[in-house]
């Protein structure tokens, strides 16, 4: 069964169909471009999203050390290197044999992850998105963007800026550095968080948790001023998966897998991340370096699904966090019994769970634990470890090997941006028919497929680490749009 | 009498008998840059870091006898733009991934690259193919990082005993390889209480499983660069010294 019979990813015929671009997509993390076929009456025939970069992380770690891979991998990304980072030392734990972590590094490591949700989502909203749900689509280009936020709403830019600037210094604490610190090692970690680190958090948690609430507010005011837009816009049903906690709650660090069909019915439950295999299986198509997940049991057609936190904030029986639970039943209760699809809905799941981590540093920071100086723990070698986490933008799940040489022989991974391909060229074909189809095209009418790709805040770096199970091909095309030449190889 | 000494950089520096510029700097807290250089092995100049100007003419600091009233150009811009060419020579020539390399922060190579503000590669990397040889239960040799300064070669050699180490093939082809048929290292008599385990300035000879243990911070040269490390291990010795005269 092949990708082909997705409506719109491939049209009938391409000759003669005029192509547009829209290269490179704007105010998302890494490179990719969405390329529309149209037909003589600009009808929309085909839409994909292509990723363009290439990457290699999965065949350069092979032979190194496992030790290193933690610092290693998270140069996958330079907005949510925490999750890699974590997930490596998640997977690594198993090599080394720390099947329970102190309680020490395990709630340093919990705080670090929780600093980067927080650091990661205030940049995607504030930054990022919030220019075109602020000011509109098709608002004029040069001012959606953050400083045409800071000039008309001062204080929404100010504070996240200032929200983003708490999670990253969360993470300096608990890391070492903002970006690509090395504070998680096989086995536990190897900083602890002094009492005077944290009162100086603490000082300033309240008004975090504040903020972060306003956020909130801001997003659900926005989706109520225009619920026509907002609850329809590239809108597609699909499957949903997550970890959740072991008691069904939210938890972005730990848990077990859990799939809901696209009515919001359980289809897996419990299931053991280190089976992910059993539950996961990935599909390559030639004209993207991203694969594309789907559940094995559904097949590809039926078992694509989406991941984050639209999916994170319906999957879970509870948050944990009082401020946060409150906005996930207001949030469930809008979906009248119903899962909510919309993916500008994504932002609104989005900022809750910005309050959430919040609220969680807030719980974690008076903890003497954090302070402590049992930091490592180890038993007996293992070969392989598999390590899950949830990542700012979603499900992330590392898979290694490590010979009796303590060298890395292989690697897997499976990035959260990677479960949303087929979700994002969903929403992205919605779009495309639902506002362009027989229309003159203008930059705003494009903006909309990047709003579109935008709400599932890709981070389209981390998507493309893999080398040599892809098939690469280049394909040259006449002025019609025919292919006259092929090269294609194999790795 | 008056003590004999040098002019480094205008500066009057004593030195006894037999020490070297280097020696004699050194014992100052004048740092003269440096990486195939330890105080416990003899000079082997081959690194280059540590070209001075001595009396006009370019010689290695730290194999040149010092001699009374020798005047020596140190730290000039003219020196210190050769020097940042030699340490962009290295990086190319190896592959010097800090990013993800546990000795980073410990290391000599990336300490003088920051002390001599060299601010990127310059040169095309050559991106050679050496495989990391993991043989050894206790220890990892990374070939990726070696510079050539043969330390590991003198410790074994003159310290330890057992000649593990050596230099093999010549020019460009040159590389560090181990005594044993096999070429691995786990078929050597090597062991990590060995000198040479300790002496490598970049990340070659790792021990294995504690990488990245110590935090970013705490690190050798996070707490102090390399060129203040010097001023203030002669100022404490110094400081022993008049302790001792008391």
């Amino acid at each position: 069964m092949r990708g082909e019979h997705f409506e719109l990813e491939t049209a009938a015929a391409a000759d003669g169909l005029r192509r547009v671009a829209i290269d490179p997509v704007s105010r998302v993390e890494g490179h990719g471009k969405v390329t529309l076929l149209l037909d003589e009456n600009d009808q929309v025939q085909q839409v994909r999203l292509h990723i363009v970069e290439f990457r290699g992380f999965e065949a350069f770690i092979r032979g190194r050390p496992y030790w290193e891979v933690p610092v290693m991998v998270q140069r996958l990304c330079g907005i949510c290197p925490v999750s890699h980072h974590l997930a490596a030392a998640k997977a690594l734990d198993h090599v080394v044999g720390a099947s329970q972590l102190t309680a020490s590094a395990g709630k340093l490591r919990r705080l670090m992850h929780y600093g980067q949700i927080l650091q990661s989502h205030a940049l995607h909203f504030f930054h990022l998105a919030s220019p075109d749900l602020l000011f509109g689509f098709e608002s004029e280009a040069g001012r959606r963007n953050i400083v045409g936020v800071a000039a008309a709403y001062p204080e929404v830019a100010r504070q996240g800026v200032l929200l983003r600037r708490f999670g990253q210094e969360v993470i300096r604490l608990t890391a070492g550095k903002r970006i690509h610190g090395t504070g998680a090692i096989p086995g536990g970690v190897n900083r602890a968080v002094s009492r005077q680190e944290r009162d100086g958090l603490l000082a300033d948690i309240g008004q975090i948790v504040g903020w972060s609430r306003d956020a909130v507010q801001l997003v659900k005011r926005l989706h109520a001023a225009d619920p026509a837009l907002y609850d329809v816009f590239g809108t597609f049903r699909s499957n949903i998966v997550s970890l959740v906690g072991s008691d069904g709650e939210l938890d972005f660090y730990d848990g077990q897998l859990r799939v809901r069909d696209a009515d919001g019915g359980i289809l897996v439950d419990g299931f053991d991340v280190a089976n992910y295999q059993q539950l996961i299986r990935e599909e390559v198509k030639a004209w993207s370096y991203m694969k594309f997940p789907f559940l094995a049991a559904l097949g590809p057609q039926q078992g694509w699904y989406k991941v984050g936190p639209l999916a994170r904030v319906q999957n879970c029986d509870r948050i944990a966090t009082p401020l946060a639970e409150a906005e996930r039943r207001e949030f469930i209760d809008y979906g009248r019994g119903k899962p909510i699809h919309a993916p500008l809905a994504y932002h609104w799941a989005r900022m809750i769970e910005l309050l959430h981590a919040a609220e969680t540093i807030a719980d974690l920071l008076p903890d003497e634990a954090l302070s402590g100086s049992e930091l490592v723990a180890s038993g007996e070698r293992s070969r392989e470890g598999i390590g899950v986490i949830e990542a700012p933008r979603g499900t992330l799940i590392h898979h290694y090997q490590v010979d009796d040489n303590d060298l890395v022989s292989s690697c897997n991974l499976i990035v959260s941006t990677t479960h949303n391909n087929q979700p994002m060229n969903e929403a992205i074909r919605r779009v495309a028919r639902r506002y362009l189809g027989g229309r003159e095209l203008t930059e705003g009418l494009l903006n909309h497929i990047e709003v579109a790709i935008r709400a599932f805040d890709p981070c389209l770096s981390c998507a493309t680490h893999a080398l040599g199970q892809m098939p690469l091909q280049l394909e040259l095309l006449d002025a019609a749009g025919t292919v006259v030449g092929r090269l294609a190889s194999a790795s | 009498m008056t003590q004999a000494s040098i002019l480094l950089d205008g500066l009057p520096i004593p030195f006894v008998a037999g020490q070297t510029i280097m020696d004699a700097a050194t014992a100052a807290g004048i740092f003269i840059p440096h990486l195939c250089h330890h105080p416990d092995f003899k000079p082997q100049g081959s690194c280059k870091l540590c070209t001075v100007k001595a009396n006009g003419r370019h010689v290695s600091a730290c194999f040149t006898p010092a001699r009374d009233g020798m005047e020596v150009e140190n730290n000039t811009p003219d020196l210190n733009d050769k020097r940042r060419t030699l340490l962009q020579m290295l990086f190319v020539e190896g592959n010097h991934f800090c990013p993800s390399c546990e000795k980073s922060g410990n290391c000599m190579l990336q300490a003088l690259a920051y002390e001599l503000e060299m601010l990127s590669p310059h040169f095309d990397q050559f991106y050679p193919d050496r495989p990391v040889d993991a043989s050894h239960p206790e220890v990892l040799l990374d070939f990726n990082r070696c510079i050539l300064c043969e330390l590991c070669v003198r410790a074994s050699r003159d310290v330890d005993g057992k000649s593990v180490f050596a230099l093999s093939g010549r020019g460009i082809g040159k590389h560090l390889i181990v005594n044993a048929e096999s070429g691995r290292l786990a078929d050597t008599n090597f062991s990590w209480a060995d000198k040479a385990a300790q002496v490598c300035p970049v990340g070659v000879i790792l021990r294995k499983r504690v990488g990245f243990a110590v935090p970013i911070g705490k690190r050798r040269y996070d707490v102090e660069p390399i060129g203040m490390q010097v001023e203030r291990m002669a100022a404490r010795s110094a400081g022993e010294e008049g302790m001792d005269g008391d």
